[in-house]
Protein backbone atom coordinates (compact mmCIF):
# COMPACT_ATOMS: atom_id res chain seq x y z
CA UNK A 1 0.00 0.00 0.00
CA UNK A 2 1.96 3.12 -1.30
CA UNK A 3 -0.75 5.59 -0.21
CA UNK A 4 -3.52 4.58 1.67
CA UNK A 5 -5.63 7.86 1.37
CA UNK A 6 -5.66 7.57 -2.27
CA UNK A 7 -9.39 6.08 -2.88
CA UNK A 8 -9.55 2.52 -4.17
CA UNK A 9 -12.17 3.45 -6.65
CA UNK A 10 -12.34 6.20 -9.07
CA UNK A 11 -15.37 6.89 -11.42
CA UNK A 12 -15.33 10.41 -13.19
CA UNK A 13 -17.49 10.84 -15.88
CA UNK A 14 -18.69 7.19 -16.93
CA UNK A 15 -20.93 6.58 -19.27
CA UNK A 16 -22.26 3.16 -20.57
CA UNK A 17 -24.62 1.57 -23.10
CA UNK A 18 -26.25 -1.40 -23.37
CA UNK A 19 -27.60 -1.83 -27.01
CA UNK A 20 -29.02 1.77 -27.71
CA UNK A 21 -29.56 2.25 -23.84
CA UNK A 22 -27.65 4.31 -22.20
CA UNK A 23 -27.18 2.75 -18.45
CA UNK A 24 -25.21 4.67 -17.12
CA UNK A 25 -25.45 8.60 -18.31
CA UNK A 26 -22.22 10.11 -17.02
CA UNK A 27 -21.64 9.10 -13.50
CA UNK A 28 -18.67 9.96 -10.80
CA UNK A 29 -18.11 9.12 -7.92
CA UNK A 30 -15.73 7.54 -5.11
CA UNK A 31 -15.12 4.59 -3.13
CA UNK A 32 -12.24 5.10 -0.22
CA UNK A 33 -10.10 2.62 1.17
CA UNK A 34 -10.61 0.10 3.94
CA UNK A 35 -14.12 0.23 3.97
CA UNK A 36 -17.43 -1.19 2.91
CA UNK A 37 -19.21 -0.04 0.62
CA UNK A 38 -22.54 -0.31 -0.11
CA UNK A 39 -24.06 0.03 -3.89
CA UNK A 40 -27.74 0.35 -3.28
CA UNK A 41 -30.44 0.78 -5.20
CA UNK A 42 -33.53 -0.82 -7.63
CA UNK A 43 -33.50 -3.97 -10.20
CA UNK A 44 -32.23 -2.61 -13.31
CA UNK A 45 -30.35 0.48 -12.49
CA UNK A 46 -26.98 0.03 -13.36
CA UNK A 47 -25.47 -1.59 -10.24
CA UNK A 48 -24.36 -4.61 -11.88
CA UNK A 49 -22.87 -2.00 -15.46
CA UNK A 50 -21.47 0.10 -12.49
CA UNK A 51 -19.19 -3.05 -11.04
CA UNK A 52 -18.68 -4.90 -14.17
CA UNK A 53 -16.66 -1.58 -15.51
CA UNK A 54 -14.91 -1.01 -12.15
CA UNK A 55 -13.89 -4.43 -12.71
CA UNK A 56 -12.77 -3.77 -15.82
CA UNK A 57 -14.82 -6.04 -17.88
CA UNK A 58 -17.22 -3.55 -19.28
CA UNK A 59 -16.89 -1.74 -22.68
CA UNK A 60 -17.45 1.57 -21.84
CA UNK A 61 -18.18 4.55 -23.91
CA UNK A 62 -16.56 7.52 -21.85
CA UNK A 63 -14.92 8.30 -18.70
CA UNK A 64 -12.66 6.65 -16.64
CA UNK A 65 -12.16 4.41 -13.87
CA UNK A 66 -9.40 4.37 -11.69
CA UNK A 67 -8.83 1.30 -9.45
CA UNK A 68 -5.99 0.99 -7.05
CA UNK A 69 -4.24 4.11 -8.76
CA UNK A 70 -4.35 1.92 -11.96
CA UNK A 71 -7.44 2.55 -15.25
CA UNK A 72 -9.86 -0.35 -14.45
CA UNK A 73 -8.74 -3.95 -15.98
CA UNK A 74 -5.20 -3.04 -16.20
CA UNK A 75 -3.25 -6.16 -16.36
CA UNK A 76 -1.81 -5.50 -12.64
CA UNK A 77 -4.92 -5.47 -10.67
CA UNK A 78 -6.27 -8.79 -12.16
CA UNK A 79 -4.20 -10.19 -8.90
CA UNK A 80 -5.92 -7.45 -7.15
CA UNK A 81 -9.36 -7.08 -7.54
CA UNK A 82 -11.72 -10.09 -6.77
CA UNK A 83 -15.21 -10.15 -8.33
CA UNK A 84 -18.08 -12.13 -7.60
CA UNK A 85 -20.64 -12.21 -10.15
CA UNK A 86 -24.71 -12.56 -9.43
CA UNK A 87 -24.60 -16.03 -10.31
CA UNK A 88 -22.17 -18.63 -8.67
CA UNK A 89 -19.20 -18.81 -11.45
CA UNK A 90 -17.65 -21.43 -10.59
CA UNK A 91 -17.56 -24.86 -11.85
CA UNK A 92 -20.36 -27.22 -11.04
CA UNK A 93 -18.90 -30.54 -11.56
CA UNK A 94 -15.57 -30.02 -9.15
CA UNK A 95 -15.30 -29.92 -5.72
CA UNK A 96 -15.08 -27.14 -3.44
CA UNK A 97 -11.46 -28.17 -3.17
CA UNK A 98 -10.79 -28.80 -6.79
CA UNK A 99 -12.39 -25.45 -7.54
CA UNK A 100 -10.69 -23.17 -5.23
CA UNK A 101 -7.27 -25.18 -5.92
CA UNK A 102 -7.38 -23.64 -9.56
CA UNK A 103 -8.91 -20.11 -8.61
CA UNK A 104 -5.81 -20.13 -5.82
CA UNK A 105 -3.20 -21.26 -8.90
CA UNK A 106 -4.45 -18.47 -11.10
CA UNK A 107 -4.25 -16.30 -8.48
CA UNK A 108 -0.93 -17.27 -7.43
CA UNK A 109 -2.31 -17.75 -4.07
CA UNK A 110 -0.36 -20.96 -1.83
CA UNK A 111 -2.43 -24.15 -1.81
CA UNK A 112 -2.49 -23.85 1.82
CA UNK A 113 -4.91 -20.59 1.35
CA UNK A 114 -7.84 -23.07 0.07
CA UNK A 115 -8.07 -24.69 3.68
CA UNK A 116 -7.73 -21.14 5.26
CA UNK A 117 -10.48 -19.61 2.89
CA UNK A 118 -12.64 -22.68 3.30
CA UNK A 119 -13.41 -22.07 7.09
CA UNK A 120 -13.90 -18.67 6.71
CA UNK A 121 -16.71 -18.77 4.91
CA UNK A 122 -17.70 -21.74 6.28
CA UNK A 123 -17.99 -24.47 4.14
CA UNK A 124 -15.25 -26.66 5.74
CA UNK A 125 -17.57 -30.07 6.10
CA UNK A 126 -18.38 -29.57 2.58
CA UNK A 127 -14.84 -28.99 0.39
CA UNK A 128 -15.05 -32.72 -0.80
CA UNK A 129 -18.42 -32.25 -2.09
CA UNK A 130 -19.01 -31.59 -5.44
CA UNK A 131 -20.77 -27.73 -6.10
CA UNK A 132 -23.46 -29.16 -7.68
CA UNK A 133 -24.82 -31.53 -4.72
CA UNK A 134 -24.55 -27.77 -2.85
CA UNK A 135 -27.41 -25.37 -2.01
CA UNK A 136 -27.88 -22.48 -3.49
CA UNK A 137 -26.55 -20.76 -0.72
CA UNK A 138 -23.28 -22.92 0.10
CA UNK A 139 -22.83 -22.41 -3.91
CA UNK A 140 -22.76 -18.51 -3.90
CA UNK A 141 -19.99 -19.19 -0.52
CA UNK A 142 -17.92 -21.17 -2.62
CA UNK A 143 -17.98 -18.42 -5.27
CA UNK A 144 -17.11 -15.63 -2.73
CA UNK A 145 -14.63 -17.91 -1.83
CA UNK A 146 -12.89 -18.54 -4.99
CA UNK A 147 -12.29 -14.64 -4.65
CA UNK A 148 -10.93 -14.70 -1.55
CA UNK A 149 -8.28 -16.65 -1.89
CA UNK A 150 -5.26 -14.74 -3.60
CA UNK A 151 -6.53 -12.02 -0.96
CA UNK A 152 -7.39 -9.42 -3.16
CA UNK A 153 -6.58 -5.39 -1.97
CA UNK A 154 -10.43 -4.54 -3.39
CA UNK A 155 -13.10 -7.13 -3.63
CA UNK A 156 -16.51 -6.73 -5.58
CA UNK A 157 -19.62 -7.88 -4.99
CA UNK A 158 -22.48 -8.21 -6.89
CA UNK A 159 -25.76 -9.08 -4.70
CA UNK A 160 -24.21 -11.54 -2.57
CA UNK A 161 -26.53 -12.07 -0.02
CA UNK A 162 -28.98 -12.71 -2.71
CA UNK A 163 -31.43 -15.52 -1.78
CA UNK A 164 -29.65 -16.33 1.43
CA UNK A 165 -31.96 -16.79 4.50
CA UNK A 166 -31.61 -13.72 7.50
CA UNK A 167 -28.56 -16.12 9.40
CA UNK A 168 -25.89 -16.37 6.66
CA UNK A 169 -26.87 -12.87 5.39
CA UNK A 170 -25.78 -11.19 9.18
CA UNK A 171 -22.55 -14.28 8.58
CA UNK A 172 -21.78 -12.66 5.57
CA UNK A 173 -21.81 -9.35 6.51
CA UNK A 174 -19.99 -10.47 9.64
CA UNK A 175 -17.24 -11.19 7.48
CA UNK A 176 -17.29 -8.50 4.94
CA UNK A 177 -16.61 -6.68 8.01
CA UNK A 178 -13.67 -8.35 9.30
CA UNK A 179 -11.96 -8.26 5.65
CA UNK A 180 -12.35 -4.80 5.70
CA UNK A 181 -10.75 -4.41 9.53
CA UNK A 182 -7.82 -6.35 8.04
CA UNK A 183 -7.76 -3.14 5.18
CA UNK A 184 -9.21 -5.17 2.29
CA UNK A 185 -11.99 -2.67 0.29
CA UNK A 186 -15.16 -4.10 -0.33
CA UNK A 187 -17.99 -2.68 -2.93
CA UNK A 188 -21.13 -4.72 -2.13
CA UNK A 189 -24.48 -4.32 -4.05
CA UNK A 190 -27.77 -4.68 -2.78
CA UNK A 191 -31.43 -4.14 -3.40
CA UNK A 192 -32.29 -4.73 -0.16
CA UNK A 193 -32.07 -1.63 1.79
CA UNK A 194 -31.93 -3.26 5.22
CA UNK A 195 -28.40 -3.97 4.50
CA UNK A 196 -27.40 -0.50 3.98
CA UNK A 197 -27.10 -0.17 8.24
CA UNK A 198 -24.14 -2.55 7.62
CA UNK A 199 -21.68 -0.37 5.54
CA UNK A 200 -19.74 2.68 6.02
CA UNK A 201 -20.46 4.45 3.23
CA UNK A 202 -23.60 4.43 1.16
CA UNK A 203 -23.85 4.97 -2.64
CA UNK A 204 -27.63 5.21 -3.73
CA UNK A 205 -28.07 4.50 -8.04
CA UNK A 206 -31.34 4.41 -9.67
CA UNK A 207 -31.73 4.93 -13.26
CA UNK A 208 -28.09 5.37 -14.11
CA UNK A 209 -27.83 8.34 -11.69
CA UNK A 210 -26.27 8.73 -7.84
CA UNK A 211 -28.96 10.11 -5.50
CA UNK A 212 -26.39 9.67 -2.81
CA UNK A 213 -22.75 8.93 -1.91
CA UNK A 214 -23.11 9.34 2.38
CA UNK A 215 -22.58 7.65 5.36
CA UNK A 216 -25.68 5.54 6.58
CA UNK A 217 -26.10 8.03 9.58
CA UNK A 218 -26.08 11.09 7.17
CA UNK A 219 -27.86 10.26 4.74
CA UNK A 220 -30.60 9.44 7.36
CA UNK A 221 -29.60 13.20 8.96
CA UNK A 222 -30.40 14.64 5.68
CA UNK A 223 -33.55 13.04 5.07
CA UNK A 224 -35.03 13.32 8.19
CA UNK A 225 -36.08 9.45 7.16
CA UNK A 226 -35.94 6.59 10.02
CA UNK A 227 -34.16 4.13 7.63
CA UNK A 228 -32.66 3.62 4.53
CA UNK A 229 -35.26 2.79 2.54
CA UNK A 230 -37.82 5.69 3.58
CA UNK A 231 -34.64 7.73 3.04
CA UNK A 232 -34.47 6.74 -0.31
CA UNK A 233 -37.79 7.16 -1.19
CA UNK A 234 -37.07 10.70 0.35
CA UNK A 235 -34.78 11.49 -2.17
CA UNK A 236 -36.56 9.82 -5.37
CA UNK A 237 -39.39 12.20 -4.11
CA UNK A 238 -36.91 14.91 -3.29
CA UNK A 239 -35.54 14.29 -7.09
CA UNK A 240 -39.02 14.69 -8.74
CA UNK A 241 -40.19 17.65 -7.20
CA UNK A 242 -36.81 19.63 -8.23
CA UNK B 1 1.49 -17.11 -21.84
CA UNK B 2 2.28 -18.76 -18.27
CA UNK B 3 2.98 -22.65 -18.21
CA UNK B 4 1.74 -22.65 -14.85
CA UNK B 5 -1.56 -21.42 -15.39
CA UNK B 6 -1.61 -22.86 -18.91
CA UNK B 7 -0.90 -26.37 -16.71
CA UNK B 8 -3.70 -25.44 -14.15
CA UNK B 9 -6.33 -24.89 -16.76
CA UNK B 10 -5.47 -28.23 -18.34
CA UNK B 11 -6.10 -30.28 -15.31
CA UNK B 12 -8.82 -28.95 -14.21
CA UNK B 13 -10.36 -29.60 -17.49
CA UNK B 14 -9.05 -32.90 -17.04
CA UNK B 15 -10.74 -33.22 -14.02
CA UNK B 16 -14.15 -32.28 -15.27
CA UNK B 17 -14.12 -34.72 -17.54
CA UNK B 18 -12.95 -37.28 -15.06
CA UNK B 19 -15.96 -36.55 -12.91
CA UNK B 20 -18.12 -37.60 -15.74
CA UNK B 21 -17.91 -40.93 -16.08
CA UNK B 22 -20.55 -41.66 -18.90
CA UNK B 23 -18.63 -39.20 -21.50
CA UNK B 24 -15.44 -40.83 -20.50
CA UNK B 25 -16.43 -43.78 -21.63
CA UNK B 26 -18.13 -42.57 -24.58
CA UNK B 27 -14.94 -40.92 -25.54
CA UNK B 28 -13.09 -44.06 -25.16
CA UNK B 29 -15.78 -46.59 -26.38
CA UNK B 30 -17.62 -45.16 -29.24
CA UNK B 31 -14.68 -44.90 -31.98
CA UNK B 32 -14.01 -48.71 -31.13
CA UNK B 33 -17.67 -49.92 -31.09
CA UNK B 34 -18.05 -48.07 -35.00
CA UNK B 35 -14.33 -49.46 -36.64
CA UNK B 36 -15.75 -52.77 -35.05
CA UNK B 37 -19.12 -52.69 -36.71
CA UNK B 38 -17.23 -51.01 -39.91
CA UNK B 39 -14.44 -54.24 -39.94
CA UNK B 40 -17.76 -56.74 -39.67
CA UNK B 41 -19.66 -54.55 -42.52
CA UNK B 42 -16.88 -55.47 -44.29
CA UNK B 43 -16.18 -58.50 -43.37
CA UNK B 44 -14.00 -60.99 -46.06
CA UNK B 45 -13.60 -57.97 -48.50
CA UNK B 46 -10.38 -55.41 -48.64
CA UNK B 47 -12.29 -52.41 -48.26
CA UNK B 48 -11.86 -52.16 -44.02
CA UNK B 49 -8.24 -52.03 -44.93
CA UNK B 50 -8.92 -49.48 -47.22
CA UNK B 51 -10.71 -47.40 -45.16
CA UNK B 52 -10.12 -48.09 -41.51
CA UNK B 53 -7.37 -46.20 -41.16
CA UNK B 54 -8.61 -42.86 -42.71
CA UNK B 55 -11.98 -43.11 -40.44
CA UNK B 56 -9.55 -43.12 -37.40
CA UNK B 57 -8.35 -40.41 -38.23
CA UNK B 58 -12.18 -38.97 -38.43
CA UNK B 59 -13.27 -39.98 -35.33
CA UNK B 60 -11.22 -38.23 -32.74
CA UNK B 61 -12.24 -34.46 -34.49
CA UNK B 62 -15.58 -35.03 -35.02
CA UNK B 63 -15.48 -36.37 -31.09
CA UNK B 64 -13.13 -33.56 -29.52
CA UNK B 65 -15.49 -30.86 -31.95
CA UNK B 66 -18.43 -31.60 -29.71
CA UNK B 67 -17.27 -31.90 -26.50
CA UNK B 68 -15.01 -28.99 -26.71
CA UNK B 69 -17.70 -26.61 -28.24
CA UNK B 70 -20.21 -27.61 -25.85
CA UNK B 71 -17.35 -27.47 -22.86
CA UNK B 72 -16.56 -23.55 -24.05
CA UNK B 73 -20.45 -23.24 -24.32
CA UNK B 74 -20.83 -23.73 -20.45
CA UNK B 75 -17.54 -21.83 -19.89
CA UNK B 76 -18.99 -18.52 -21.31
CA UNK B 77 -22.37 -19.17 -20.03
CA UNK B 78 -21.94 -19.98 -16.52
CA UNK B 79 -19.84 -16.78 -16.18
CA UNK B 80 -16.97 -18.66 -15.56
CA UNK B 81 -15.25 -17.34 -18.55
CA UNK B 82 -15.54 -13.69 -17.52
CA UNK B 83 -14.41 -14.36 -14.38
CA UNK B 84 -11.23 -15.93 -15.86
CA UNK B 85 -10.57 -13.21 -17.51
CA UNK B 86 -10.50 -11.11 -14.78
CA UNK B 87 -7.79 -13.18 -13.10
CA UNK B 88 -4.29 -13.37 -13.91
CA UNK B 89 -4.84 -16.13 -16.64
CA UNK B 90 -3.95 -14.76 -20.37
CA UNK B 91 -6.36 -15.84 -23.11
CA UNK B 92 -3.25 -18.23 -24.80
CA UNK B 93 -3.33 -19.95 -21.19
CA UNK B 94 -7.12 -20.95 -21.09
CA UNK B 95 -6.95 -21.63 -24.71
CA UNK B 96 -3.62 -23.90 -24.68
CA UNK B 97 -4.50 -25.70 -21.34
CA UNK B 98 -8.06 -26.82 -23.18
CA UNK B 99 -5.74 -27.63 -26.14
CA UNK B 100 -3.27 -30.05 -23.69
CA UNK B 101 -6.24 -31.49 -21.47
CA UNK B 102 -8.08 -32.41 -24.71
CA UNK B 103 -4.93 -33.34 -26.70
CA UNK B 104 -4.14 -36.03 -23.68
CA UNK B 105 -7.13 -37.31 -24.04
CA UNK B 106 -7.07 -37.90 -27.72
CA UNK B 107 -3.70 -39.95 -27.14
CA UNK B 108 -5.31 -41.98 -24.73
CA UNK B 109 -8.30 -42.32 -27.25
CA UNK B 110 -6.43 -43.02 -30.50
CA UNK B 111 -3.74 -45.38 -28.73
CA UNK B 112 -7.35 -47.43 -27.61
CA UNK B 113 -9.07 -47.18 -31.31
CA UNK B 114 -5.98 -47.54 -32.93
CA UNK B 115 -4.84 -51.15 -30.78
CA UNK B 116 -8.60 -52.12 -30.86
CA UNK B 117 -8.22 -51.24 -35.14
CA UNK B 118 -5.29 -53.37 -35.38
CA UNK B 119 -5.28 -56.01 -33.28
CA UNK B 120 -8.98 -56.95 -32.58
CA UNK B 121 -10.15 -56.18 -35.90
CA UNK B 122 -7.11 -56.93 -37.56
CA UNK B 123 -6.40 -53.85 -39.66
CA UNK B 124 -3.71 -53.91 -41.83
CA UNK B 125 -1.49 -50.66 -42.76
CA UNK B 126 2.07 -50.44 -44.92
CA UNK B 127 3.26 -47.83 -42.85
CA UNK B 128 4.00 -47.52 -39.23
CA UNK B 129 1.74 -47.97 -36.79
CA UNK B 130 3.05 -45.33 -34.51
CA UNK B 131 2.03 -42.83 -36.92
CA UNK B 132 -1.62 -43.44 -36.72
CA UNK B 133 -1.55 -42.14 -33.25
CA UNK B 134 0.31 -38.94 -34.17
CA UNK B 135 -2.07 -38.70 -37.00
CA UNK B 136 -5.16 -39.16 -34.98
CA UNK B 137 -4.24 -36.98 -32.23
CA UNK B 138 -2.89 -34.02 -34.37
CA UNK B 139 -6.64 -34.20 -35.70
CA UNK B 140 -8.01 -34.31 -32.12
CA UNK B 141 -5.90 -31.38 -31.42
CA UNK B 142 -7.75 -29.47 -34.95
CA UNK B 143 -11.36 -30.71 -33.74
CA UNK B 144 -10.61 -29.21 -30.11
CA UNK B 145 -9.00 -25.90 -31.64
CA UNK B 146 -12.42 -25.31 -34.30
CA UNK B 147 -14.46 -26.38 -31.29
CA UNK B 148 -13.04 -23.59 -29.61
CA UNK B 149 -13.66 -21.22 -31.90
CA UNK B 150 -17.15 -22.51 -33.25
CA UNK B 151 -18.70 -21.74 -29.78
CA UNK B 152 -18.23 -18.54 -29.48
CA UNK B 153 -21.06 -18.32 -32.64
CA UNK B 154 -23.07 -20.28 -30.55
CA UNK B 155 -25.71 -18.90 -27.74
CA UNK B 156 -27.15 -21.84 -26.81
CA UNK B 157 -26.19 -25.71 -26.39
CA UNK B 158 -28.48 -26.34 -29.00
CA UNK B 159 -26.99 -24.79 -31.60
CA UNK B 160 -23.40 -25.52 -30.85
CA UNK B 161 -24.59 -29.65 -31.13
CA UNK B 162 -26.13 -28.24 -34.71
CA UNK B 163 -22.50 -27.04 -35.46
CA UNK B 164 -21.32 -30.00 -35.72
CA UNK B 165 -22.88 -31.36 -38.99
CA UNK B 166 -22.76 -27.93 -40.16
CA UNK B 167 -19.16 -27.52 -39.97
CA UNK B 168 -17.75 -31.55 -39.93
CA UNK B 169 -20.14 -33.06 -42.30
CA UNK B 170 -19.20 -31.16 -45.52
CA UNK B 171 -15.44 -32.21 -44.30
CA UNK B 172 -16.13 -35.46 -44.24
CA UNK B 173 -18.09 -35.90 -48.03
CA UNK B 174 -15.53 -33.55 -49.77
CA UNK B 175 -12.57 -35.45 -48.04
CA UNK B 176 -12.16 -38.08 -50.40
CA UNK B 177 -13.25 -40.93 -48.55
CA UNK B 178 -16.31 -40.93 -50.59
CA UNK B 179 -14.82 -40.08 -53.98
CA UNK B 180 -11.18 -39.33 -54.14
CA UNK B 181 -10.37 -35.42 -54.17
CA UNK B 182 -8.70 -35.61 -58.07
CA UNK B 183 -12.15 -36.98 -59.37
CA UNK B 184 -14.48 -34.42 -57.53
CA UNK B 185 -15.96 -31.84 -59.98
CA UNK B 186 -13.06 -28.80 -60.26
CA UNK B 187 -14.68 -26.59 -57.92
CA UNK B 188 -15.46 -29.41 -55.31
CA UNK B 189 -12.01 -30.34 -55.78
CA UNK B 190 -10.29 -26.79 -54.91
CA UNK B 191 -12.49 -26.70 -51.90
CA UNK B 192 -11.62 -29.91 -50.90
CA UNK B 193 -7.92 -28.29 -50.93
CA UNK B 194 -8.85 -25.85 -48.03
CA UNK B 195 -10.65 -27.83 -45.80
CA UNK B 196 -8.41 -29.44 -42.70
CA UNK B 197 -9.60 -32.88 -42.64
CA UNK B 198 -8.84 -33.75 -46.42
CA UNK B 199 -5.39 -33.49 -45.44
CA UNK B 200 -5.85 -36.08 -42.53
CA UNK B 201 -7.35 -38.30 -44.55
CA UNK B 202 -4.57 -38.06 -47.40
CA UNK B 203 -2.34 -38.86 -44.56
CA UNK B 204 -3.95 -41.85 -43.26
CA UNK B 205 -4.68 -42.86 -46.78
CA UNK B 206 -0.57 -42.86 -47.55
CA UNK B 207 0.05 -44.75 -44.56
CA UNK B 208 -2.72 -47.47 -45.60
CA UNK B 209 -0.45 -47.92 -48.75
CA UNK B 210 2.95 -46.73 -48.76
CA UNK B 211 5.55 -48.47 -46.53
CA UNK B 212 8.07 -45.43 -46.74
CA UNK B 213 4.90 -42.89 -45.50
CA UNK B 214 7.00 -40.70 -43.18
CA UNK B 215 7.92 -37.83 -45.40
CA UNK B 216 4.37 -37.00 -46.92
CA UNK B 217 2.14 -37.74 -44.01
CA UNK B 218 4.22 -35.66 -41.76
CA UNK B 219 3.66 -32.91 -44.66
CA UNK B 220 -0.19 -33.72 -44.02
CA UNK B 221 0.20 -33.53 -40.64
CA UNK B 222 1.88 -30.27 -40.65
CA UNK B 223 -0.64 -28.89 -42.64
CA UNK B 224 -3.54 -30.39 -40.10
CA UNK B 225 -1.79 -28.71 -37.33
CA UNK B 226 -1.26 -25.54 -38.91
CA UNK B 227 -4.86 -25.11 -39.60
CA UNK B 228 -5.24 -25.70 -35.79
CA UNK B 229 -2.54 -23.24 -34.87
CA UNK B 230 -4.96 -20.95 -37.03
CA UNK B 231 -8.26 -21.87 -35.45
CA UNK B 232 -6.72 -21.62 -31.83
CA UNK B 233 -5.71 -18.02 -32.96
CA UNK B 234 -9.28 -17.48 -34.36
CA UNK B 235 -10.52 -18.66 -31.02
CA UNK B 236 -8.68 -16.38 -29.16
CA UNK B 237 -9.81 -13.28 -31.12
CA UNK B 238 -13.52 -14.47 -30.01
CA UNK B 239 -12.33 -14.30 -26.13
CA UNK B 240 -12.78 -11.02 -25.14
CA UNK B 241 -12.35 -9.73 -21.70
CA UNK B 242 -14.28 -6.80 -21.87
CA UNK B 243 -17.98 -7.51 -23.68
CA UNK B 244 -20.86 -5.25 -23.94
Amino acid sequence: MMNDQTPAVVVDGLRVFRGSREVLPGISLSVPRGQVVGLLGPNGGGKTTLLRSIVGVQIIAGGTVTVLGEPAGSPGLRSRVGYVTQDASVYADLTVRANLIYFAALAGAPRTDVERIVEVVDLSADIDSRVDRLSGGQRSRVSLAAALVGSPELLVLDEPTVGLDPVLRRDLWTLFRSLADEGTTLLVSSHVMDEATRCDRLLLLRDGRLLADDSPAGLLARTGAPDAEQAFFALIENEGAA
Amino acid sequence: MNPRLTLATATRVLQQVRSDHRTLALMIAVPCVLIGLLAWIFNGTPVFDKIGAPLLGVFPFVVMFLITSVATLRERSSGTLERLLSTPLGKGDFLAGYALAFGALAVVQALVATGFAIWVCGLDVAGPRWLLVVVAVTVAVLGTATGLFVSAFARTEFQAVQFMPAFVLPQFLLCGLLVPRDQLPRALELVSGVLPLSYAVDAMRTLTTTVDAAGDVGFDVAIVAAFAVAAIAAGSLTLRRRTP
